[in-house]
């Protein structure tokens, strides 16, 4: 590996954290989108800035460029004020019209900006390295390393300082602004830093493509677990591991880092999304299938328990009665046997002792419907699993 | 090339009277389907859709090597598609919210089409020039073919939606109830997702990915502004749709060097605001000048009312009393004592004012509404 290489990882590793922490947040308080919205609406900042300063990393550019992303958001929540359109349509209004604007102004000044519109939905991860950091012509390591590293040591000490703040507004805001903490305030300092990271990163990544690295860590990392702090830890290792992942396919492929970044991110999230353990696709399915056998057992054991007559206790009768097909049948009497809730004698079905006495719990919420009684029933249901 | 003589050359000249026509039928079909949309509070989703229709193109051209766009669009279509079964599947199976599941599709399929664009470009195939053009539109690639499968397209929308449009209707705006009544709403539902779909993979070539999504928006969001009636909404975002196109891309062929997606967006935004501010329901001016009118209704009431309380501890209700007694009480300027006198409530004689029979009976019945508005209808 040569020092540009691991130059360039460097950056995507700390460019990933940076964006991984406030998407944590944003996923958690069902803002994914705003990101979205800021990531696009930066771009006429990010190219006045430009116009001024002719430095993609000038900490001007990334000032200027971040108050375009708060503006956004005022101005999102101003339309949405007005009651004149729904709250999504106010952001999918907002942004692609600045980012219209951000678009015109390069193609007008195409030959003054060393800025195109493809660095612009991609980024230039390759050439971060070429641009160095000098002091009196010193060589510090590349610009755009310093830049990511400063916004993510300020992101890191704000979440320190004010995660309890941070975790109560997010999920109770009621609470938070109860307890003295303005859950507006906290709002508008969380969408300052994703509006800030989003301009730093998008030097390295562009504008569309840091959208995917604030949210799929922390989307995927929600899939696996529902601990804020662990969900933090996860996404930023989701994060980094595909941000390493993705430059390597890159170098393979000979193709986009960022795009390969992203499609990283994608097949870690598709991988999650079908076999986290019990929130993904899979154990969900699972999950549907063995409860609609368990209902099907308690309508089955009703059933037993309301007819003494033996024609409507035989074992046949099943598939008639209840409509049931052959297999499900079988299903839910082997159910049945397993857990001794029921003996079959000469191909007629009884109810036993055990079967009876869970049949009146049953019965007793069914009628009564209080949740006081469901919860031994729950772990009753427990057993059917193991 | 000025605007005027864009207008001019549109009726001599074949290519852009094609142009023309082509983004003409796209903003209408785009206003069309995009009101079904924003009604379904969806706006988002043709945000998501047209990026992730990007992997669709690239593999597309991959696959079959060639770039004939009705096989990039088929692919953009597929993937489109898929792009929204999978957030459905998002939204429905884990606990993860509409908004994550947007943001997570649309930007890891783009993230993904543009790795396959750039893997594409470094191939030794000379034909994959050009094909970037999908990420922000060029009207100028339209040719007569792609005009006419617009309109076709359009035509078939146009058919369905009226052929259903009851059903369209009722499931917008009462899903609950559409289901009691047993219409199929899975079945209407994904009609309408896919419409939506197909109108947002037509406008690829022309507004581009990265900007489909307002083109399906904005002339809703306008159109909403002037109506509560559906059918006309849904016409007059069509027309609105229209206009931006055939605007945006006029202006935009005035230009060197501009894609025709961010203008068309920005034409329709121009929309948006005017509908905003000047609609005579709801738009922001008139609503504003409302709310002014009626807090000098409430001064003028007010005004009234002190009055009422003086005259009536006359025994002849009509009996003249100075302005100077109503110094003390701040309501009233002589512009207000003008307005009540206009109104017939009172009359000024020199330094003194007198409460009408009507003023009386308007007054006591301030709080009354109902009896006010009984009084006024007589």
């Amino acid at each position: 590996m040569s020092t540009p290489q691991i130059e360039i990882q460097l950056i995507a590793a700390i460019v990933a954290i940076a964006c991984a922490i406030p998407g944590v947040f944003l996923v958690l308080r069902k803002m994914a989108l705003i990101s979205d919205a800021i990531s696009h609406s930066i771009l006429p900042g990010v190219v006045v800035g430009f116009f001024i300063t002719q430095d993609l990393n000038s900490p001007l550019l990334i000032l200027l460029a971040a108050l375009t992303g708060v503006i956004t958001v005022v101005l999102v929540e101003a339309i949405q004020k007005t009651g004149l359109v729904k709250e999504d349509t106010a952001i999918g209004l907002v942004f692609p019209a600045l980012f219209s604007i951000g678009v015109i102004l390069i193609a007008k000044n195409a030959n003054d900006v060393h800025l195109d519109v493809d660095a612009v939905l991609l980024g230039e991860l390759a050439f971060a390295p070429f641009d160095r950091f000098l002091i009196s012509g010193m060589d510090l390591g590349p610009k755009s390393l310093w830049v990511m590293g400063t916004i993510l040591i300020c992101t890191v000490i704000l979440l320190f300082l004010f995660f309890k703040e941070l975790k109560v507004s997010t999920f109770d805001a009621g609470l938070s602004s109860a307890l003295g903490i303005s859950p507006i305030i906290m709002h508008y300092g969380l969408m300052s830093i994703s509006s800030v990271t989003v301009v730093g990163a998008f030097d390295a990544v562009g504008a569309i493509l840091v959208v995917a690295l604030m949210i799929a860590p922390a989307a995927t990392a929600y899939l696996l677990t529902s601990d804020l702090k662990k969900m933090l830890l996860l996404s930023i290792v989701f994060g980094v591991s595909s941000a390493i992942g993705g430059y390597w396919m890159a170098h393979w492929l000979d193709a986009s880092i960022s795009g390969s970044m992203t499609t990283v991110l994608g097949l870690v999230f598709l991988a999650v999304y079908l076999f986290a353990p019990s929130k993904g696709l899979i154990a969900v399915l699972y999950r549907q299938k063995q409860q609609r056998t368990e209902v099907s057992l308690l309508t089955f054991l009703l059933h037993l328990n309301n007819h003494q007559e033996e024609n409507e206790r035989h074992i046949n009768h099943l598939n008639e009665h209840i409509n049931w097909q052959k297999v499900r049948s079988k299903t839910v009497l082997d159910l049945a046997l397993k857990n001794n809730m029921i003996v079959i004698e000469n191909d007629l079905v009884a109810l036993t002792e055990k079967g009876k006495e869970f049949t009146d719990l049953a019965l007793e919420y069914i009628i009564t419907n209080k949740d006081e009684n469901i919860e031994p029933m729950k772990d009753d249901f427990f057993l059917f699993r193991g | 090339m000025s605007i005027t003589e864009y207008f001019e050359l549109l009726f001599t000249d074949y290519t852009l009277r094609t142009i023309t026509l082509g983004t003409a039928v796209l903003g209408a079909v785009c206003g069309m389907l995009g009101s079904f949309a924003v009604l379904r509070k969806q706006s988002l989703l043709g945000d998501a859709i047209s990026h992730a229709a990007l992997p669709g193109i690239a593999l597309a051209f991959l696959i079959t090597g060639a770039k004939d766009t009705n096989v990039l669009l088929l692919g953009a279509l597929v993937s489109g598609l898929i792009g929204t079964f999978w957030i459905r599947g998002i939204i429905t199976k884990t606990h993860l919210k509409t908004d994550t599941a947007l943001g997570l599709i649309l930007s890891l399929f783009f993230g993904f089409g543009m790795l396959l664009l750039t893997f594409i470009q470094k191939q030794p195939n000379a034909n994959q020039a050009g094909l970037d053009k999908y990420l922000f539109g060029q009207a100028a690639t339209l040719v007569e073919k792609d005009v006419w499968i617009m309109a076709i397209v359009t035509s078939i929308c146009l058919g369905i939606l009226l052929l259903f449009w009851k059903e369209f209707k009722i499931l917008l705006f009462d899903a609950d109830y559409t289901k009691t009544l047993g219409f199929n709403t899975r079945f209407i539902d994904i009609v309408i997702t896919f419409f939506i779909v197909l109108a947002i993979v037509l406008g690829l070539q022309t507004v581009g990915v990265v900007l489909m999504s307002a083109m399906l928006l904005a002339p809703a969001a306008a159109a909403r502004q002037w109506t509560n009636k559906l059918s006309v909404m849904v016409f007059l975002a069509a027309i609105f749709g229209a206009f931006s196109g055939v605007f945006g891309t006029a202006i935009s062929a005035s230009q060197n060097n501009l894609s025709t997606g961010p203008v068309i967006v920005l034409v329709a935004a121009v929309f948006v605001i005017f509908s905003f501010i000047f609609s005579p329901g709801r738009g922001i001016l008139f609503k504003q000048l409302r709310v002014r009118r009626n807090r000098r209704d409430l001064q003028l009431q007010k005004t009234l009312q002190f009055m009422h309380e003086i005259a009536s501890t006359h025994e002849d209700t009509t009996h003249p009393h100075a302005i100077k007694i109503l110094n003390n009480f701040q309501g009233f300027t002589k512009k207000t004592l003008k307005k009540l006198e206009e109104r017939n409530w009172i009359t000024l004689k020199g330094q003194n004012w007198s409460l009408t029979e009507q003023g009386f009976f308007e007054a006591e019945n301030l709080y009354n509404q109902q009896l006010n508005n009984e009084h006024t209808a007589n």
